[in-house]
Parts: structure tokens; C-alpha cells; sequence
């Protein structure tokens, strides 16, 4: 049993328009130590799936019409309110895109940290390690001192004098280096981590990336990383999930996936990355647009954009192939070394 | 050269009209604001057609009735009588066409006022913008109640003189929004292009930029129409402005007072004629917002 | 800070002085003699001459208003033609009374505005944000003295439990004044007894002052709930489990009321200047009746006095409002 497994989760939203099925019965397992890039355009579903694990969509207008969200065994999907939120913060972290706006602008960062960290030991008192009957002001100081080493690990210097600062004191490198400190204060398992360098410059990118990925190997969490971005991916992925219009079409280890792109869609996305060796004017788009998730059409939803598509892709929910173990695709006439 | 510039304005015009579509079912939508245009069209009956509508026309132009002194509400007056045996529901009904005519009279004028001055101000800029902002901003310091007072009782009774009183008040307000919406027309690129076409300051002004900026005039206006009735029944009930005999809601509720708690029907019915129609201006000027403001959702 | 503070403080100089020559400009374009108002309906042209001679009213206008500016800045703030007291001393006396009311009014409006818009945030579009809307509209449209006399007629009258008007009882000894606000003086002196006299004489006008001010309050903070419900950091609380109480009631209240603050502020001044209605219904002896008997009586020293006092307040407060909107919200930086 793996630490997340996501089964043919369907997700109805409540739009002005209709009702759109925004979430096509998604199938992802995580366990620890893996880290699973979750890749796709804007509106593919990605954060919607990754919002599901903590259960933050809210309902309504958004439906779960069929599916499960098992983390260790147990359905969230089917816990009451007060039961998840002790796994929020504490078992599963989270960090969202922008820093600048993540970070509330009025309290200092050692006050929401103290908070979180409070809130995780409310849920687990191995987390501060204190004694049952502790005082509420030991609990706070040792919140705080917690907070400190959580800032010096995510590399602020000078933590101990920088934990009364405000937000906008920092950086956007720096604040989402203490979104990071905050969302793994808990000692989760699982971290969830939605574009967590998109918002920032080119040259912070990599040092954010590579701070979460060693945060994660050395704690052996499982993490989520939510991203459009291939090349993030391929640098910190130990497996890698592709999605088109609220399914995923192709996931399996990134090695494999990359080396082997199979699903037209994923070759597609990988043709659209420009490299140095890109010769001027080949650059490949893709061609037509996502179908209307209110009246999705019937079968592949890829199928109206693909130079592949078969009659049947029209009809049905395409197969499943496995080129290599753990790589496994949908579709009906998949390309690379599968077909 | 003039059809380019002309056709400009003519999408900005269907834009209004499917922004007006829109608004119109965003104000069907809100019962609050129907209730509120429902007593507003009653208020305008009462005050057109209210001497010929009510019981007792000859108690609204004056007439006693010293046998029927303070009656409480019953069959013949349904808001009994007051000190002089006049019908209440007469007097309150009658009530209505004073304070909607000089509420309507404020806000117009002060509307008028505000707007030349803040377009002036806003389209002209420099030195000109700075000084008769600085005189706004000085106006919107003053009390506008004790001035109104103040000048009211120095300019002596009458409606006319009132009205005038309370829009030396109130025109700053419409100056600020029209300097702020001219200002941020006045960058637009229809304006620009009627600018490059040679078009005068004063018809850019007045073709151009004043048709774009009436919506948030009227929607201020409307939400400024209860509080100017308020203000008027303030005058009113302090003894300043409209005297008695004319049947104003504010002096009606000043004279009951004497007579509480016995004679309440006397204060009550007034007082709750004030209310409704602010009341329903303000629900009428919200529902109003949204129609024609979309930018400043609640 | 601080330079940006005395740079503010500086700044007001140029805007009282304008203050003072509007209110003396309109003052004096007025028609209505009021020198001949004072001397009295038996006085010849010779007692009137002589009279504004005493005055100084027969000089010339911008004399005149040399003469008014600079003794206002001496505290001589011109006197009464028909008590014949100085305005200052006046105003010292019933200032006091009123921004006694006006505070109460809006503690009440924001202890009570506070919570309602937050809650009427929180449940937007459910029925405790639908009663709270209709109640705050309904509130911003009555009218303070109509509310007042119901109060009256309610809690005075029917029911005798609290003062028909006035501030205190005329018969007893007040508090030794200091502040010049009964309820604190009474409080500071021990005198609980008369604490609470003085606090049930300010209950209804302060009530029926502070109707505008909460809804306003509700309504700002509703609309500031709603928007920073939507914030990304709100989103990341919840993420990380924090409870829904502590997310509303700690992180949520402390950025809406920010911006809810700011209308509090605006509204010392320009409630100062709405209690007219209040203490003409409750007899509260304060700057509004004042200058509602001058107003009537055409005296217009005291209507310049009080006017010049609530223009001051009030910019005197939307600098205080500016400064503190700092101390709250930690992203202001000032040049």
C-alpha cells in the first residue's frame, strides 16, 4: 500500500456555464521517497488533484462524484472535518506558487510558524516532544525554537534574529524558503507542492529546487510537485505523471518517461521544450485547444488535437500499456517504441 | 476623418447597452432593490398626485378641526390626529412632495456644481486641478450640517433658501468622483484619438468624457437622494428651513415631540415616513450600483 | 517615521489656515447684521456703531481677519454677542461633552460593527450575512433623532429606566473634572456610583449616534472579510491546518479591520458634526445644541468657533488615521 493513492477520482465543478468534469477519473500513487512531478498545461486539473489531497476544493462548487483519496490506508474523502485537519500541516504539507502573497503580510513570520507548528503538536505531540502537561507558554517557546531550526534548515541566515521579521522584509527566494520551513515544521510525510518555483526568478529556481530535494531525501517524504515545467521535472523528479484535461495519460519513472515518451500528448510536450539544439523556426506548438470540460466529449479528450486518433478513440476510455514496468500509458495507438 | 473618430464611441455605445442588459438582470435578481424602486414609484404617486388622494386635502392647505383633537389612529384617520385635529396620514402623504421635491433639488444642483467643477479640474490639471481641489477638500472639512444650518437660518425660511444651503454642502462629493473619473478618461485611446484629431478641449470634454462618466454620477445621485431627504427633515425637525404650516416630515415630527408618550401616532407615522423613503433610496441607489457600476461590486 | 510624522504636522499648517479664512469668507457673506442682532431691536444707529467699534467690526475685512486668525492662535477665539463669553471658554466646556458622545458611539459602533461585518463575511450570502445587510441598510437610513425619540419613548418613558436626557443630574455634584468626560472622570475619582449615572445618561444619544457609523463599520469589514478570504495566504493557513476559528478570528480580523480602520477615523470628524440632531433630542449639552442656539439666534462667533473645532478634528484625525493605518499594516513604509 502506497503512502497516496489517488483511484478514479471525478471532480464536477459548478461553473456559471454548467457543470464541467474536471477531474476524469485520476489514478496516482506516491510513496515515500518518491518525488512525482505532476505535469500539464493550465486547466489540465493538476492543482485541482493536488488541492484534493488536503481536501481544500471547496464543495460546493466543486462535486466528488466518484474516487478515492487513500492516504495510508484511509479515504479522505470520507473524513469528517476535524480528522483532516489534523493531517493537514502535520502529515501532509503543502506550498503553493507565489510567495509574495502566501505569506500573510500582517504577521511576522515566527508568529504563523509558531502557529503551525502549535497546530501539528495538537495533532501529534512528538513534533514539540514535550511532556503531556506542558505549560501553553512552553509549548509556545518550544514552537519557536522549533521554528528557528526549521529557518536555519531551509537555509535563512541569521534565523534566530530574522524570525520577527515581516514578510515583505524578505525576498521571493527567501519567503518561499520559509513557506517551505513552514509547511515541513510538522514533519509530514507527504508534501504537496503546487509550482513552488514559477513565481520566482530564473536563478532562485534551481537553489528552491534543489533545497527541496534535499529536504525531502534526507526526511524520505513523498512529495506532489505540481508544475508545467518538464525541465523541473527532469531535474528533481524521481517519477513523473502527465495530464491532459483531467486525466493523466501517461506516468511511470521519469527516466523511462522521458527517454520513451509514449502518449502523442507527452511527445507533444516534450517537442514544445526548446533546447540550444533547436534550429530557428522549428519550434513545434500544438494544435487546436482543450475541449469544453462542461460537454467533454466521449472517449480520449486528447483525441480531437491527436495525429493518432483512431475511430475507437471516439468512443470509449482508451486502453492501458505498459511499455516498461511502472510506465504506463492510455491509449489506443500509442507511439514511441511501445507501438 | 470625423466618421473614425465617430465610430469610436459607437462600440463604446453597444458595450454600455450589453453592460446594461446585464446590469438590468443583476438588478431583477436582487429583490432588496425592487422593494426599494417599488416605495420610491409609491413616494412619487404620493407626492404628484398626494393632495388629491388623501382624506383630508383642506388639513394639508392649513384647515383645524379643534373638535378632533388628538385622535388615535382609528377608521376615519387611519394615523389618528394631532394638536390641531388634523389628519396625520394627510399631513404625511402631503409630507412626501416637499421632502422629495428639495431632495431632488439637492442633488441635482449639487450634481451640477460637482461635476462642472471637478471635469474643469480634472481635465484641465496643473495649478487649476490643485487649487480647486484644495478648496474641495477644504469644504469637505467643514461640518456640513452645522453650515447648511448656519446658512439656512441666515438666508431665512423657505425651501428654496434650504435647498441652496444644503448644496453649498454637498457638490464636493460629486467633484471628487468626477475629477477622479475624468482623470482616468482622459488617458483612454478614444480620447486620445479625438484629441489627435483636433477636436476643442470643451467638446472632448462634453461629447467625449461626460457621456462615459454619467453612470457613476447616477448612481451617487440616487444614493445621495436619501440622504438629502434626511437632511432636509434634519433642517426640518431643528426649525430651520421649511416652517409650518407646510407639511414637512421633519417639522411634523419636531411639533409631536411636545406631545409624547400620549400622542406617539403624532411623532411615529412621520418619523416612519422618513425612514421608508431613505430607506428605499438607499436600496434603490445599491441595486442602481450594480446595474450601471459593475466595477464596484459588493 | 518620525520625519515623515513632523513633515505631516508641518503640512497642516497651510490647510488650517485655509480652514479659517474659508469659515470666516462664508461667515462674512452671509446676509444678517450681526452686530445690530446684538445690540437689540431698541438700539439706535449711534449704539450700533459703537458697539461694533468695541468689536472690531468696522474695520476692514482683511483686518478683521488678521485680527480673528491671529487670536485664534492666542486662544482668543472671539466671543458671543449675546452672552458676550468667550468662545474658547465655551467650547472648553461642552467640546468635551460631545467627543465624549462621539466615542461612545463609536466604541459601541465597533464592538458591535466589528464581529457583525465579520461574521456577515464569513457567511456571505447566508442568512446571518443577509439580516446583517438588511439590518445595516436600514440603519444608515434612519434618522438619528427619529431613533432617538423612539428610545425615548421606549426606555425613558414606558419603561423608566433610563434618563428622558440631559448629561447628569442637575442636582448632583459631578466628578471632579479632568478629562472632561464624565464617565472616566467619574471612574478616576472612585465615584462609581456616579459612573454609572453618567453612563446611563449616555447610553441612548450615544446609541442613536452610532447607528451610521455601524453599519458603515459592517459593511466595510463584510466587504474586506470577503476579500481577504480569498488571499492566497488564507489558503495556506488552511493548508497547513490551522483551525477555522483561529484563521477568522486572528489572521482574517487583523488585515480586514486595516482597511475598516480607516473609516472609523474619517468618522470622528464627521460625526463631531452630526451630533447636532442627538443633543437637540437629548439635551446634551455639547457643542451641537451650542451652536444650534447660535445658529438660531444669528451669533456668529460661536458657529465659526464651532466650526473651525470640527474642521480641525477632523483633519487632526485623518492624520492620526494615517499614522496608525502604518503601525497596522507593516508593508506601509514611509518616505
Amino acid at each position: 500500500m502506497a503512502l497516496l493513492e489517488i483511484d478514479d477520482l471525478h471532480l464536477f465543478m459548478r461553473s456559471f456555464e454548467g457543470e464541467a468534469h474536471v477531474l476524469n477519473g485520476v489514478d496516482l500513487a506516491i510513496d515515500r521517497g518518491e518525488i512525482w512531478g505532476v505535469v500539464g498545461e493550465t486547466g489540465c486539473g493538476k492543482s485541482l488533484t493536488g488541492l484534493s489531497v488536503s481536501r481544500l476544493v471547496a464543495t460546493p462548487p466543486a462535486r466528488y462524484a466518484r474516487g478515492a483519496v487513500r492516504f495510508d490506508g484511509t479515504d479522505l474523502l470520507r473524513l469528517d472535518e476535524a480528522a483532516m485537519r489534523r493531517l493537514r500541516g502535520r502529515r501532509i504539507g503543502m506550498i503553493f506558487q507565489d510567495p509574495t502573497t502566501n505569506l500573510n503580510p500582517v504577521f511576522r513570520i515566527g508568529e504563523q510558524m509558531v502557529d503551525v507548528a502549535l497546530h501539528a503538536d495538537g495533532a501529534d505531540a512528538s513534533v514539540l516532544g514535550l511532556p503531556s502537561g506542558a505549560s501553553r507558554r512552553a509549548r509556545k517557546a518550544a514552537a519557536r525554537d522549533l521554528a528557528i531550526r526549521m529557518l536555519d534548515r531551509v537555509g535563512i541566515p541569521d534565523a534566530a534574529g530574522r524570525i520577527d521579521d515581516y514578510p515583505h522584509q524578505f525576498s521571493g527566494g527567501m519567503r518561499q524558503r520559509v513557506l517551505i520551513a513552514m509547511a515541513l515544521i510538522g514533519r509530514p510525510d507527504l508534501l504537496v507542492a503546487d509550482e513552488p518555483t514559477t513565481a520566482l526568478d530564473v536563478s532562485v529556481q534551481a537553489q528552491i529546487l534543489r533545497l527541496i530535494h534535499d529536504l525531502v531525501r534526507q526526511d524520505g517524504l513523498g512529495v506532489m510537485l505540481i508544475t508545467h515545467n518538464l525541465g523541473v521535472v527532469a531535474q528533481i523528479c524521481s517519477h513523473v505523471a502527465v495530464m491532459y484535461a483531467g486525466s493523466i495519460v501517461e506516468r511511470g519513472p521519469v527516466r523511462a518517461v522521458l527517454k520513451n515518451p509514449t502518449h502523442p500528448y507527452t511527445r507533444a510536450l516534450i517537442a514544445a521544450i526548446p533546447s540550444a539544439a533547436t534550429a530557428r523556426g522549428t519550434l513545434k506548438g500544438l494544435a487546436g485547444s482543450v475541449p469544453n470540460l462542461i460537454h467533454a466529449p466521449q472517449g480520449c479528450r486528447f483525441a480531437n488535437r491527436c495525429d493518432r486518433a483512431l475511430p475507437a478513440c471516439r468512443e470509449g476510455r482508451p486502453a492501458t500499456v505498459e511499455p516498461s514496468p511502472g510506465h504506463r500509458v492510455a491509449c489506443n495507438n500509442p507511439a514511441g517504441e511501445a507501438a | 476623418m470625423s466618421a473614425v473618430a465617430g465610430n469610436i464611441p459607437s462600440s463604446a455605445a453597444a458595450a454600455r447597452l450589453q453592460n446594461w442588459r446585464r446590469g438590468l438582470y443583476r438588478f431583477r435578481q436582487s429583490w432588496l432593490s425592487v422593494v426599494g424602486l417599488a416605495i420610491v414609484v409609491l413616494l412619487l404617486v404620493a407626492a404628484i398626485a398626494g393632495p388629491w388622494l388623501v382624506p383630508y386635502p383642506e388639513h394639508v392647505a392649513g384647515g383645524i378641526n379643534t373638535g378632533a383633537r388628538f385622535k388615535p389612529p382609528s377608521a376615519q384617520h387611519w394615523f389618528g390626529t394631532n394638536e390641531l385635529g388634523q389628519d396625520v396620514l394627510s399631513l404625511v402623504v402631503a409630507g412626501s412632495r416637499v421632502s422629495l421635491l428639495a431632495g431632488l433639488a439637492v442633488v441635482t444642483l449639487a450634481a451640477i456644481v460637482g461635476t462642472v467643477v471637478g471635469a474643469v479640474a480634472g481635465y484641465v490639471g496643473r495649478w487649476v486641478d490643485e487649487a480647486l481641489m484644495r478648496f474641495t477638500d477644504l469644504m469637505l472639512t467643514l461640518p456640513s450640517l452645522i453650515l447648511a444650518m448656519a446658512v439656512a437660518a441666515a438666508l431665512g425660511p423657505g425651501i428654496a433658501n434650504m435647498v441652496f444651503a444644503i448644496v453649498l454642502s454637498w457638490w464636493p462629493g460629486f467633484a471628487r468622483l468626477v475629477r477622479g473619473e475624468v482623470m482616468a478618461r482622459k488617458e483612454e485611446v478614444y480620447v486620445q484619438a479625438a484629441r489627435a484629431l483636433g477636436a476643442s478641449a470643451p467638446r472632448i470634454l462634453f461629447r467625449h468624457i461626460l457621456p462615459n462618466i454619467v453612470s457613476p454620477i447616477i448612481v451617487k445621485a440616487s444614493l445621495d437622494m436619501g440622504f438629502a431627504i434626511l437632511t432636509v427633515a434634519s433642517l426640518g425637525f431643528v426649525g430651520i428651513g421649511v416652517k409650518p404650516p407646510t407639511p414637512e416630515w421633519g417639522v411634523l415630527l419636531s411639533l409631536a415631540r411636545g406631545y409624547l408618550p400620549d400622542y406617539w401616532w403624532t411623532a411615529i407615522f412621520p418619523g416612519c415616513a422618513i425612514f421608508l423613503a431613505v430607506f428605499a433610496f438607499n436600496l434603490l441607489g445599491d441595486g442602481l450600483r450594480d446595474v450601471l457600476d459593475p466595477r464596484a461590486r459588493r | 517615521m518620525l520625519r515623515y510624522t513632523l513633515r505631516r504636522i508641518v503640512l497642516l499648517i497651510p490647510v488650517l489656515v485655509g480652514l479659517s479664512l474659508l469659515v470666516f469668507t462664508i461667515s462674512h457673506l452671509l446676509p444678517g447684521d450681526p452686530v445690530k442682532l446684538a445690540a437689540g431691536p431698541q438700539a439706535t444707529q449711534a449704539d450700533i456703531d459703537s458697539l461694533a467699534r468695541e468689536l472690531g467690526m468696522d474695520k476692514p475685512l482683511p483686518v478683521q481677519y488678521w485680527n480673528y486668525a491671529t487670536g485664534l492662535v492666542r486662544g482668543d477665539w472671539g466671543q458671543s454677542v449675546l452672552t458676550r463669553r468667550p468662545v474658547w471658554d465655551d467650547l472648553k466646556v461642552f467640546l468635551p461633552a460631545t467627543l465624549e458622545l462621539v466615542f461612545a458611539a463609536l466604541a459601541f459602533a465597533v464592538i458591535v460593527g466589528i464581529p457583525a461585518g465579520l461574521l456577515s463575511g464569513v457567511y456571505a450570502n447566508r442568512w446571518p450575512d443577509y439580516l446583517s445587510r438588511v439590518v445595516s441598510l436600514g440603519a444608515i437610513s434612519m434618522p438619528r433623532f427619529f431613533l432617538g425619540l423612539i428610545l425615548q419613548l421606549v426606555f425613558a418613558m414606558a419603561l423608566g429606566w433610563l434618563p428622558l436626557g440631559g448629561r447628569f443630574p442637575i442636582i448632583d455634584e459631578p466628578p471632579p473634572a479632568l478629562t472632561g468626560f464624565l464617565t472616566i472622570d467619574a471612574l478616576a475619582a472612585g465615584q462609581f456610583g456616579a459612573f454609572w449615572v453618567a453612563l446611563q445618561h449616555l447610553a441612548m444619544p450615544a446609541i442613536a449616534m452610532s447607528l451610521s457609523p455601524l453599519a458603515t463599520i459592517t459593511r466595510m469589514m463584510r466587504a474586506s472579510t470577503i476579500e481577504v478570504l480569498q488571499q492566497d495566504y488564507v489558503l495556506t493557513e488552511r493548508a497547513l491546518g490551522l483551525s477555522q476559528k483561529l484563521i477568522v478570528f486572528k489572521y482574517v480580523l487583523k488585515n480586514a479591520m486595516t482597511s475598516s480602520l480607516t473609516v472609523i477615523g474619517l468618522y470622528v470628524g464627521w460625526l463631531l458634526g452630526g451630533t447636532v440632531l442627538v443633543e437637540t433630542v437629548f439635551d446634551w449639552p455639547g457643542i451641537g445644541l451650542y451652536a444650534t442656539k447660535a445658529i438660531v439666534s444669528q451669533d456668529f462667533m460661536p458657529v465659526m468657533g464651532v466650526t473651525l473645532a470640527i474642521g480641525t478634528i477632523f483633519i487632526l484625525s485623518n492624520l492620526v488615521v494615517d499614522l496608525l493605518y502604518g503601525l497596522l499594516n507593516p508593508k506601509v513604509r514611509y518616505e
